[in-house]
């Protein structure tokens, strides 16, 4: 049993510390954040089905799957950076951290090569120069689907890319104060909260990939 | 772990190969499986909860949370089926 910093002493009533709790509570208005995107799109696909192309037409589905596993190993380093300072090992919160912070910073930038084909093929979401033809079809074939497909798709994953982003630089501050030794066995609520923030950005992502990608 | 209290290790590598294992045979399912669409957007959406239940009970650390932080966590799933049934009545 290690012993407790005045910050991490459980709250009488919810039985956790208040930052926890404060992160969880961020998170829930953060479901119903990326429940109003991904319902909308839902509703728009049943409303307007001749505007979506049908999975991996106009999407790279294999390049997307590949970045949806670097996602989920990301998520494995940070609980590694976790279960590292539980143990006070300070060295391995440290690795484990640096290695979740590049494995985020890669999804970021493998999306943002995504994001760069994709408009190049006329991928974008904007009425006047919509213009996305089939992955590997010459050029001038016909367009498939609508703008309204462009518009869901970069609000769901623009929305999404910008909260890995805002977490890798989180990351990077819990790296920068983890190397001046602000973290020990019994002090380790930030980096909780940041675990906590990251696995619901993972989270978020099985259920995008899925929705947007797969269906 | 809210409470400073000792539990087992979680089983992080053992969770990982399910979540990954789950994400071929996702794409695979996607891909090559010839069902109605209905049928194959039950098939995933199954898989990506199962996926988003896993990272949250384990990754999140909620299986060792006390039970009101449960309670808190699942508050905002009725809410978010709400909001989805009303809206999509629309149609």
């Amino acid at each position: 049993m290690t012993t407790m910093t005045a910050d991490r002493a459980p709250m009488a009533g919810m039985k956790v510390y208040h930052l926890k709790l404060g992160m969880w509570v961020f998170l829930l208005s953060e479901v119903m954040f990326f429940t109003g995107l991904i319902g909308s799109y839902i509703i728009l696909r049943f409303a307007h089905p001749e505007a979506f192309a049908a999975p991996g037409v106009v999407l790279n589905v294999p390049l997307t799957a590949f970045n949806t596993f670097v996602l989920i190993c990301s998520s494995v380093t940070m609980v590694k950076a976790f279960a590292a300072i539980e143990q006070g090992d300070q060295k391995g919160l440290q690795k484990w951290l640096l290695g979740t912070i590049l494995l985020g910073a890669f999804f970021v930038g493998v999306q943002a090569v995504e994001y760069t084909i994709l408009s190049s093929e006329g991928f974008v979401p904007m009425a006047e120069s919509y213009h996305a033809i089939a992955r590997g079809a010459a050029e001038g074939s016909a367009v498939i689907g609508g703008p309204l497909y462009g518009a869901t798709f970069y609000t769901m994953t623009g929305f999404h890319g910008a909260h890995v982003s805002i977490g890798v630089l989180c990351l990077c501050f819990t790296l920068w104060r983890a190397r001046k030794g602000a973290y020990a066995a019994g002090d380790l609520g930030g980096v909780e909260i940041m675990g906590l923030y990251w696995h619901f950005v993972d989270l978020v992502w099985i259920l995008l990939f899925t929705v947007v990608y797969l269906i | 772990m809210a409470t400073g209290e000792e539990h087992k290790a979680p089983p992080y590598m053992l969770v990982f190969v399910v979540l990954a294992v789950l994400t071929v045979l996702e794409v695979l399912f996607a891909m090559f499986a010839d069902l109605p669409q209905v049928w194959l957007a039950v098939g995933l959406i199954l898989m990506a909860l199962w996926k988003a239940y896993l990272v949250a009970l384990y990754f999140m650390h909620l299986r060792f949370e006390p039970r009101r932080l449960w309670i808190l966590a699942a508050s905002p799933i009725p809410l978010a089926i709400i909001l989805v049934l009303v809206v999509i009545r629309e149609f």
